[in-house]
């Protein structure tokens, strides 16, 4: 059988049981996204990677490959409305670029780079949410977080500790740390988990590591996220 | 571990799956699922706390914290019509609560909730989980003296209580004379193949929005070979404006156990289960009742009506304020104990692999008595009925400005204005069909039938005459997104705050074209991006809306230039500019 599909027109091969995302990826092919990453299962939720298959719009992190498909992914149209998914998340967190210090080791600003966003767009929601600083190690801040579920997959399939999950409704959904005080420090978090690891954004970080890096040689500050790859799958343990 | 809690645990058999139903029988015995509750949950279930906060955090008719009296204002845009907001204004004001908040003596709990279902008898509001109808300043007065003196549900008027059936219009389904047992009985002289081939000759479609065949769900799910296969009834009637389940529940369970009977004995499921919304609770203990005949009746059991291969019951699962368990997916997660997201996107469906895996058959409540009553009148009577692609009856639920609202039987294909005249609606502005997520007929297009072939409808239309301000309406239906949204996928979770931010600036008279074109490039965005159909299916009636009343919106608009900003300047630096001012 023949395990080709073509995306914008390059032909690509895939081993079956991989998704268009995991068969682009071994390609270097870049689909952008936030909520995928390469070790973890597949969750679908950022919309990031919606990519056009055969005509139907569809995730490609949870689209399984398929010999033959026509998918188009890198168009205007697909970047405009990526455009309008980064802005969302931007607007509905606390993204203060300049002044966090993830800046240049963080996906959302190297996608938003990447999509040529260059305003907000849309009105900002100024969420008022909490920091979670009790941990000797690690720190939480909420107002950063855009729920990509990647911190709770990561400890449950990775670390076996189930230390996150998600909370509350729509607006208000949140993560909830697996403790009965709810901070960390009480939880089974420890800084060699995974899960410190996976944070895309400036939400879930390590501690006393800030600016070691200093801005300038930081990951994607030489080099756009569709030639670099992700950070958060990038060298494990390496200070960025 | 508290007495309480343990015996739920017990009852449960400490099954997994049961979490949902556990922290709801422990809510109605204590009021609230407090932290200590939920930890001691979580170690007799061996789940993390953490999945276990979770899971009480998504329902929004779960709580943490206790109290005596939980009122909960039907917010549905008929109840609001109907007086709501000065009802509940007035109540909060006797009884000094601030809205969303347990009153500081820790008693008395008031706050909005999407539609419970009782457009026909707005307002309407849960108390204690009890639904009360009709509400009036006079029965609020007295509600607020009742709660002052701690007088216990119990003994309120009993009549607050009464939920009417309001059914104006009966046909084939609701007025032919049924016995419980007869279509089943029917089913096995004749055997199964039969059945489907006569349910398949009836050509009935799903009730629940997508009008899939039944008999194909039926026998996809017969032919996929699995050691066990379930059967679902969708009694989550979330829709605002719906309430014909309702009806169907509380008048004729009858008819939807044998639907349900009938589909196990087809596909060879010994369990069922009614996923009853938590807004229903009221008849619930009717429910029990009707099973608990049927059980004596040899209708469900072990070997139902003497037939050794046949053995078939049902458990009664309750939702607790989630429109979005009604979308099968997410049904499915909240049947086994989770949050309602619906996380694994089709295909597969669930007819393959549903409930634990397993293949399910999701119908909705009058999906299955259709199937009884179907068996019983024979396809003959059932076809006559009906276009040539929507066979037979459908229950409309009418309500809003209209002198009879309740629950019509029309055959498939009727004029919307033989509908609006039966109701005696006058003056009409527009009606919403299939409620919020649904679409907007407007009075120049009321010859148009309702059947798949033209007008799609779930059942639900609500009226508006002309004195009704669409941005009312409009803004109602953005509020019930946002709070129903479950916040997985971004264009659904922050799409559905936008726009309803967008509709108030515009209602403000603040907005201007480039908001409507921001609006239009969301809407589309959570169409075609979205994970599930709510967040699908949330921006229909403002593109509808837009494309139906253009000169509604424009005329609010601020400035319809389309090269200004949408930014208002002067607006925004009005507060500066008046507290610089000397
Ligand atoms: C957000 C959402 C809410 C839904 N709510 C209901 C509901 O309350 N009742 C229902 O029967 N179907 C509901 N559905 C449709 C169900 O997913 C499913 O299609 C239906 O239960 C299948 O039954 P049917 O074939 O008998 O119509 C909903 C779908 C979505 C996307
Ligand atoms: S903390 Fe980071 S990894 Fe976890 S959900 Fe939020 S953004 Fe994702
Ligand atoms: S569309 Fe809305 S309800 Fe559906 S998964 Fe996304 S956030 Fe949840």
């Amino acid at each position: 059988m023949n395990n080709t599909l073509c995306i914008d027109s390059q032909d690509i091969s895939f081993e079956s049981g991989q998704s268009i995302m995991q068969a682009a990826c071994a390609a270097g092919v870049f689909i952008p996204h936030l909520c995928f990453h390469p070790d973890i299962s597949p969750h679908g939720s950022c919309r990031l990677c919606m990519v056009q298959v055969d005509g139907r719009l569809l995730p490609a992190c949870t689209t399984p490959a398929m010999a033959g498909q026509k998918i188009e992914n890198n168009t205007d149209s697909l970047n405009a409305q990526r455009r309008l998914v980064t802005q969302m998340l931007f607007v509905e967190g606390d993204h203060i670029c300049p002044g966090c210090e993830k800046t240049g080791n963080c996906q959302l600003q190297a996608v938003a780079y990447f999509l040529g966003l260059l305003e907000p767009g849309l009105p900002q929601m100024y969420p008022t949410r909490n920091i979670d600083a009790s941990h000797a190690d690690v720190l939480l801040d909420f107002n950063r977080c855009i729920l990509c579920e990647l911190c709770v997959r990561a400890s449950r399939e990775m670390d076996g500790k189930n230390v996150f999950a998600i909370g509350g409704r729509g607006q208000h959904a949140h993560i909830v740390i697996n403790a009965t005080s709810g901070r960390l420090k009480d939880s089974a978090l420890s800084i060699e988990d995974r899960a410190v690891d996976v944070c895309p954004v400036g939400a879930l970080m390590k501690k006393h590591q800030a600016y070691q890096k200093p801005i300038g040689q930081r990951f994607y500050d030489q080099n756009p996220i569709d030639q670099k790859g992700d950070a958060n799958s990038h060298q494990r343990g390496e200070k960025t | 571990m508290s007495h309480h809690i343990a015996s739920v645990l017990a009852h449960h058999q400490h099954r997994p799956q049961q979490l949902l139903q556990i922290l709801i029988d422990i809510q109605q015995h204590d009021t609230c699922i407090t932290p200590q509750a939920q930890a001691e949950v979580a170690q007799g279930l061996n789940k993390s706390l953490a999945e276990v906060q979770g899971v009480v955090s998504f329902y929004s008719l779960l709580n943490p914290t206790p109290r005596e009296y939980d009122i909960r204002f039907s917010h549905n845009i008929i109840d609001l019509m109907q007086g709501k907001a000065a009802l509940m204004e007035n109540l909060l004001e006797r009884l000094q609560v601030t809205l969303g908040t347990v009153r500081s003596d820790g008693r008395v709990f008031i706050d909005n909730t999407s539609c419970i279902g009782m457009s026909d008898q707005a307002p309407a509001a849960l108390v204690n989980g009890y639904t009360v109808t009709r509400l009036t300043p006079s029965r609020i007065a007295q509600m607020a003296s009742l709660i002052e003196n701690q007088v216990p549900l119990s003994d309120w008027p009993a009549e607050w209580f009464q939920v009417a059936l309001n059914i104006q219009r009966k046909d084939l389904l609701l007025d032919t004379p049924f016995a419980p047992g007869q279509a089943l009985r029917h089913l096995l002289q004749e055997g199964i193949d039969s059945g489907l081939d006569a349910l398949q000759g009836c050509a009935i479609r799903g009730c629940g929005g997508a009008g899939f065949p039944l008999d194909r769900k039926w026998r996809l799910c017969q032919e996929t070979p699995a050691k066990a296969h379930y059967v679902v009834c969708n009694a989550d009637e979330g829709e605002p404006g719906t309430f014909k389940d309702r009806v169907l529940l509380q008048a004729y369970p009858d008819l939807v156990f044998e639907g349900m009977t009938l589909c196990a004995k087809i596909i060879g499921a010994q369990q069922g289960f009614v996923y009853l919304r938590g807004e229903y609770r009221y008849m619930l203990d009717s429910l029990q009742q009707c099973l608990q005949r049927r059980r004596d009746l040899g209708l469900l059991g072990d070997h139902i009506l003497g037939d050794e291969d046949f053995s078939f019951d049902i458990d009664i699962h309750l939702g607790a304020g989630a429109y979005v368990c009604g979308a099968e997916v997410a049904l499915i997660e909240s049947l086994q104990g989770h949050r309602g997201v619906p996380r694994k996107r089709p295909p597969p469906f669930p007819v393959t692999q549903g409930y634990l895996g397993q293949p399910t058959v999701v119908n909705n409540v009058e999906t299955f008595a259709l199937s009884a009553q179907a068996l019983n009148v024979g396809q003959q009577r059932f076809t006559d009925l009906g276009t040539a692609a929507s066979r037979g009856t459908k229950l409309l639920s009418i309500s809003g400005d209209c002198a009879r609202p309740g629950v019509y039987e029309f055959p498939y294909g009727v004029s919307v204005r033989e509908v609006m005249d039966a109701c005696e609606a006058d003056d009409v502005q527009f009606l919403q069909n299939a409620g919020p997520a649904g679409l907007c007929l407007r009075p120049d297009e009321f010859e148009r039938g309702l059947c798949c072939e033209d007008v799609n409808t779930t059942g639900s239309l609500m009226v508006f005459n002309a004195s009704r301000p669409l941005f009312d309406v409009t803004h109602n239906f953005a509020e019930f997104f946002v709070h129903e949204s479950c916040g997985f996928c971004t264009p659904c979770r922050v799409g559905t705050r936008l726009l309803q931010q967008m509709l108030e600036k515009i209602s403000q008279g603040h907005a201007t074209q480039q908001d409507i074109d921001k609006m239009l490039q969301l809407s589309q965005l959570m169409k075609s991006s979205s994970h599930c159909g709510l967040g699908m299916t949330a921006s229909n009636h403002i593109t509808d809306s837009l494309e139906k009343f253009p000169a509604l919106y424009q005329s609010q608009l601020h400035d319809t230039d389309i090269t200004h900003p949408s930014f208002d300047l002067e607006n925004a630096t009005s507060e500066a500019r008046a507290l610089s001012q000397p």
